[in-house]
């Protein structure tokens, strides 16, 4: 499924410094019966942001108006566990189109960059300061800027992120690698023909 | 130039390197279920393309199957609907399926070895993060997102950067009383839930190398557990003698010929690691975890440590150890416990049911205790009662369900509930894994049986004696 392109992305932020989020706790389990990917969104922290009689828990972050955007600010190591790309549709289908974190699990990240959520690893520093900036003013618009790969705060600080060209190239141009691995079919053909197994 | 097994395998399998971007891996075994695949079908559908090698993917149901009554029709509708979609999806690409019912059905990481899809230098992928475990096997195995199981349909390939590699070393002989899983929980203890991203690794060593295929299979599955991508063993004799005669492995000629390339499969003496890692044998005690990761577990006689004692932030300690109602120094022996499980694809397996049985037999199920014993396929169920384990279980008050994922992640009924403790062989302890509002003290089926017959947390070396 291809995705809207990728720029620069400036906006409001929301914090969530707690390390280890893993994607269980992203999406349980139990709102994995789909045959089609949408309402994600809804179950998004499902049991960290609703009671058992669904009404909001009013201290979890997504349940406070005083934070928004489209950039969601995770703690160390986030997406770890399983590798339910439904995490990622969830983070989606909220409305992130970007989460920052100090370090991310494997599959997540990967799963983030082929649907078009861009993973932006910073240092552990440079995320204190953008969880100070949010904490100090919720109103603090962060820019993502991909054709540069910085993270920019309002004070000027700023902060490069790795991508390798490739997934760069699709994420500016909204390509998914299906897009790719079918244009070389033929290549692909010859060299099954010759593998053992 | 030297090469690890890792590169070997996946070397061989590079269709194309990306300029400043990934490798175009071939992948020799796809494994599909229920709840990672319909979207991936509907994309391919939505494309207009179809399973470019539909022989070699295989579907099976596993994860939001019911445990009892498995002759019915699924009550869940929502479930019932996800397995309809797989049995019409598998049915109109042509890709074998082994649904609820059949006879070769269980969890998919505990069929593929049974039936010999898991084979030394593959590659095999599947819509789950325990794929890890068919490392066991010398193959490159590994869990992948619903794009690219697309992918794996539409075009045999995923695309993928190669990982950096670490070796593990567990040198010397294992305690008394000390299993697989205790050795995979020890590993995850010391590296935290993050110490092996974006890694692949590599287990070599007296330990791993004395190990049965199922305990290597037990050990692998929870390489994810670490934050790897999966984690290898090289095949040896035990693996060739655990394959041969199975379903989908070469016969004759074609396993002769396999057996020359399977045989080179072992990292050269010279070739190097990005990191590598060695921990002694006889550190390890049986293990059991505290809070809401897999890296947080300690061997069962020790006490829950400090914030100050643990790697991470004092507020998600204290968050974790909060969910659990557990204190920083309290002991692990004596807690009272609900609920014990034993199955999943880490330890729901034939000698996982013989370690259980072997403690329970002659004592009686605790009254305060429900138990689930899940048998990881139709294969194990078997097994057991042909080997009378099921008449030393009856006898001691356990009964048996039928195969499946179960409340390894509870999208079925087998939900423990709100504020109870399972003590539970499967991989995940996260907050409302296995129900919400659950938790988890993850532990070999040893610690488990030993919980079942006690109510409590319990040293199985003392009902060993």
């Amino acid at each position: 499924m291809a995705y809207d392109k990728f720029e620069i992305l400036k906006s409001t932020a929301v914090p969530l410094p707690i390390e280890n989020v893993d994607t269980d706790q992203i999406i349980p389990a139990r709102f994995l019966k789909a045959t089609e990917r949408k309402g994600f969104g809804d179950n998004l922290f499902r049991d960290w942001r609703y009671n058992n009689d669904d009404s909001p828990k009013e201290d979890f972050v997504l349940n406070n108006p005083k934070y928004s955007g489209k950039i969601l600010v995770g703690g160390k190591n986030f997406g770890s566990g399983s590798s339910r790309e439904h995490a990622a549709w969830a983070v989606y289908d909220y409305g992130f189109r970007c989460v920052i974190s100090s370090f991310f699990a494997d599959i997540f990240k990967g799963n983030c960059l082929n649907i078009g959520v861009l993973p932006v690893q910073v240092s552990a520093g440079f995320a204190d300061k953008i969880f100070a900036a949010i904490e100090a003013d919720p109103n603090t618009e962060i820019e993502v800027n991909l054709p540069e790969q910085k993270v920019i705060l309002p004070s000027g600080e700023s902060e490069s992120f790795d991508i390798n060209g490739y997934k760069k190239g699709n994420m500016l141009n909204g390509f998914d690698d299906i897009d790719y691995l079918t244009s070389m079919k033929e290549e692909i053909k010859a060299f099954e023909a010759k593998s053992p197994l | 130039m030297s090469k690890t097994l890792f590169d070997k395998v996946w070397d061989s399998h590079v269709v194309r390197h990306v300029e400043d971007g990934p490798d175009v891996l071939l992948i020799d075994r796809h494994m599909v279920h229920e709840v990672t695949s319909p979207v991936a079908f509907l994309g391919i559908k939505n494309r207009g393309i179809g399973v470019m090698y539909p022989n070699k993917t295989f579907a099976t149901a596993d994860h939001n199957t019911p445990t009892i009554n498995q002759h019915l029709p699924v009550q869940d509708p929502l479930s019932a609907n996800q397995l309809a979609a797989l049995e019409k999806n598998a049915k109109e690409h042509g890709i074998s399926h082994w649904g609820l019912g059949h006879e070769k059905n269980g969890i998919v990481h505990v069929v593929g070895p049974e039936y010999g899809i898991t084979q030394p230098g593959a590659t095999i992928v599947c819509g789950d993060s325990h794929t890890s475990t068919h490392g066991a096997f010398g193959a490159i195995a590994f869990g992948i997102g619903t794009s690219e199981v697309e992918m794996v349909l539409a075009t045999q390939c995923i695309m993928q950067p190669k990982p950096k590699k670490m070796r593990i070393n567990v040198k010397g002989d294992l305690n008394f009383g000390v299993t697989p899983k205790d050795v995979a929980l020890y590993i995850i203890s010391r590296l935290t839930t993050s110490g092996a991203t974006g890694y692949f690794v590599e287990y070599a060593g007296e330990v791993f190398e004395n190990m049965t295929m199922e305990g290597r299979m037990t050990v692998c599955n929870l390489s994810i557990e670490m934050g790897a991508r999966g984690g290898m063993i090289a095949p040896d004799e035990k693996t060739f003698e655990y394959i041969k005669g199975r379903e989908h492995t070469p016969k004759g000629a074609d396993w002769d010929k396999a057996m020359e390339y399977w045989k080179t499969l072992k990292t050269d003496p010279d070739a190097t690691f990005d990191k590598e890692i060695t921990f002694e044998a006889s550190d390890i005690e049986p293990m059991i975890t505290y809070g809401t990761n897999p890296g947080m577990g300690l061997g069962i006689s020790k006490s829950i440590p400090t914030a100050s004692e643990v790697q991470g932030g004092a507020s998600t300690y204290a968050k974790s150890l909060n969910y659990m109602n557990f204190n920083e120094g309290d002991n692990m022996i004596g807690k009272p416990i609900d609920f014990v499980f034993i199955g999943s694809c880490t330890n729901g397996r034939i000698e996982d049911f013989r370690a259980f049985t072997n403690i329970v037999k002659g004592r009686k199920k605790a009254d305060n205790v429900t138990a689930w014993l899940v048998p990881g396929s139709h294969k194990v169920e078997a097994a057991i009662k042909e080997e009378g384990l099921l008449d030393i279980l009856t006898e001691a008050g356990f009964e048996l369900r039928e195969p499946g994922c179960s409340a390894c992640l509870a999208m079925n009924d087998d939900k423990v509930p709100a504020g109870k403790y399972a003590v539970s062989t499967s991989n995940r302890n996260f907050e409302g894994r296995q129900g919400p509002g659950s938790r988890t003290l993850l532990a070999s089926p040893l610690v488990a049986a030993a919980a079942a017959v006690t109510g409590k947390v319990t040293d199985p070396r003392e009902l060993m004696k």
